[in-house]
């Protein structure tokens, strides 16, 4: 062996040593959520459950789905996300298409003013303004409709539209074809991926979001699963499932500490499960939208 | 010119919801800034409203939050600018050289993880583990004999935890973008250079940073333009009492004083203050990066 060849592998192997204890540091946070959520809550507190759950309980979790905020909460946030992400998929869909034609007048000064609200917005209160002029804020509508098309999204589809081989349309424009018909025969059957993506996109955006709800809804019941679980975890607030049961105040605080646990494990569970299956979707959008855009 | 039109009327027609979109959410908005110089009351509504000048920005200007929400906002920017946009691009090249695919996609599908958490759960874990009586970490603190640390409620370490989640949380995701332009850089030129006896680092240094140079200064470019309002919505959450003076930011103090406090003109004020200093940093930066390295937004 060279000495070259002995420093490129003393190389890989520093290389290979640095990457597991980023492994590490990233995966021991979410291992010791899991593991402390159905562990006896006593010996969380205590600080002897590190890594590997010590006498497994599920009590936290029974907690927390009999709660009927958090169950409201988590229908709410499938009703929002639902609508939500198919209101996103047609507006995206009927903005990118048109814009992906090359020879379509006007499409530049049009790409231009979406593009413009990207760096300059009217800013928090007037967009408030507007919702409460328009009469629809503690509705359901001020959850889905203020962002109903993301620029960044809209350029991703454009892009993978653009891609799409010219002889297509010009076929289909031969055969007599309308342009709405060429869209959704020809175009979107051949833009599964892409959907799959924005599907994605959208779909944990409404998931993990509370702002919205937060400055638009007052009416509790109508609060996503994140404003739920913000008043539990980070305000502390669960008197509502500590009162179903009769225990001492340090009994309750204990149970408290592992109700946090399991909810963090409830709440990002549904997205962390199916994110595996579906990272090269993920991955191939982001590339589209950050290569070619 | 007219038939052309007419010839493309059902794809304009498909344009008209989005429009509508973008002028009701995006350009009314914009309509609305001017209450930032009226003095606005709902019953006159925004063109009845008295004009006050620059009033709103006069008394923000002299307010005593002033050079604090100033100092807040810009030092957790470039703070988070310093720190989290370079660890992905280290990540990115430390990635690219793995040789085993099966570690490569671990190391990936493991970091791109946490990016997928929600805000408030992010918070939640920082708030659970950091817990001066019951959190792991003062625990792990204690073992080693010292004082348990109230990390949330104090203000020194507002910043820091701010910008260490953000790195444990986006790192891995951020390095997609610098891996996938690592794919694209033609392996003759390594080739070249290992024949021509260049070593792994210095092949690194001279063939793949310089490969996704143009990639860094866009991202870089995309950065700045943000730099007003990093994290809003995490540091809103992360904010109590107790940490306030390290941790009011314009944002967080324009939803106090508009949504809670209801002073709409002034917080208007405050709002668009920030979004013109964003928009002049993003045009500096990007001017800048077209004079230095050829890349730019436009």
């Amino acid at each position: 062996m060279t000495h070259k060849g002995i420093h490129d592998k003393v190389f890989e192997t520093i290389n290979v040593i640095a990457l597991s204890l980023i492994l590490i540091v990233v995966l021991y946070p979410l291992v010791f959520v899991l593991s402390a959520s159905i562990s006896n809550p006593y010996l969380v507190i205590r600080g002897e459950v590190l890594l590997f759950p010590k006498e497994i309980t599920f009590q936290a979790y029974t907690r927390v789905f009999r709660d009927s905020a958090v169950l409201t909460g988590f229908l709410n946030t499938l009703v929002y996300a639902s609508t939500g992400t198919m209101i996103n998929l047609a507006m995206t869909t009927m903005g990118a298409y048109p814009l992906s034609r090359p020879n379509l007048p006007g499409r530049k000064i049009v790409m231009l003013a979406i593009l413009m609200t990207m760096f300059f917005s009217g800013g928090l209160i007037p967009t408030y303004m507007v919702v409460k002029s328009l009469g629809i804020i503690n509705t359901y509508w001020a959850m889905v409709l203020p962002g109903a098309v993301s620029v960044f999204n809209l350029i991703v589809m454009r892009t993978f539209f653009e891609n799409i081989p010219g002889e297509l349309h010009e076929a289909a424009m031969i055969d007599g074809s309308s342009q709405i018909r060429t869209l959704l025969r020809i175009v979107l059957p051949l833009s599964v991926p892409i959907l799959a993506v924005m599907t994605l996109f959208y779909g944990v955006a409404h998931w993990n979001s509370f702002f919205n709800g937060l400055i638009y809804l007052s009416d509790r019941e109508k609060y996503p699963l994140q404003l739920i679980i913000r008043e539990i975890l980070i305000q502390s607030q669960m008197q509502e499932m500590m009162e179903l049961a009769d225990e001492s105040a340090a009994q309750q605080q204990l149970m408290g500490e592992s109700i946090k646990y399991a909810l963090i494990v409830v709440t990002s569970l549904p997205v962390l499960l199916l994110y595996p299956l579906l990272q090269r979707y993920f991955v191939q959008g982001i590339m589209i939208g950050a290569i070619k855009g | 010119m007219v038939r052309r039109l007419a010839h493309n009327y059902q794809l304009y027609l498909l344009l008209i919801p989005v429009l509508i979109y973008f002028a009701v959410f995006h350009y009314w908005p914009m309509y609305g800034v001017q209450i930032a110089f009226k003095r606005f009351t709902p019953m006159k509504g925004i063109i009845g409203s008295e004009w006050v000048g620059f009033d709103h920005f006069e008394r923000f200007f002299n307010s005593y939050y002033f050079m604090r929400l100033l100092i807040n906002t810009v030092g957790i920017s470039l703070y988070e600018l310093a720190v989290s946009f370079p660890v992905p691009i280290l990540l990115a090249l430390m990635i690219h050289e793995v040789s085993s695919k099966k570690f490569k996609r671990t190391v990936q599908t493991v970091t791109y993880a946490p990016h997928f958490l929600s805000v408030v759960v992010m918070v939640g874990m920082l708030m659970t583990f950091l817990s001066p009586t019951t959190g792991i970490v003062n625990h792990l603190i204690g073992w080693f004999g010292l004082e348990s640390i109230s990390f949330m409620t104090e203000p020194g370490w507002f910043k820091t935890l701010f910008v260490g989640s953000h790195v444990w949380q986006n790192a891995g995701w951020s390095s997609i973008i610098y891996i996938a332009a690592l794919t694209n850089i033609d392996p003759q030129m390594h080739e070249a250079a290992a024949i021509d006896g260049a070593s792994r680092l210095q092949r690194i240094w001279h063939i793949n940073l310089p490969g996704i140079m143009p990639t860094i200064v866009i991202l870089f470019i995309l950065n700045i333009g943000s730099i007003m309002n990093v994290g809003f919505e995490k540091i809103f959450l992360m904010q109590n009492d107790l940490n306030m003076s390290a941790s009011d930011v314009f944002a967080t103090y324009v939803y106090r004083s508009g949504i809670l406090g209801a002073q709409y003109s002034f917080a208007a004020a405050v709002g668009l203050f920030n979004s013109i200093v964003n928009l002049a940093l993003l045009v500096a930066v990007n001017l800048a990066a077209r004079r230095v390295s050829g890349n730019s937004l436009w």
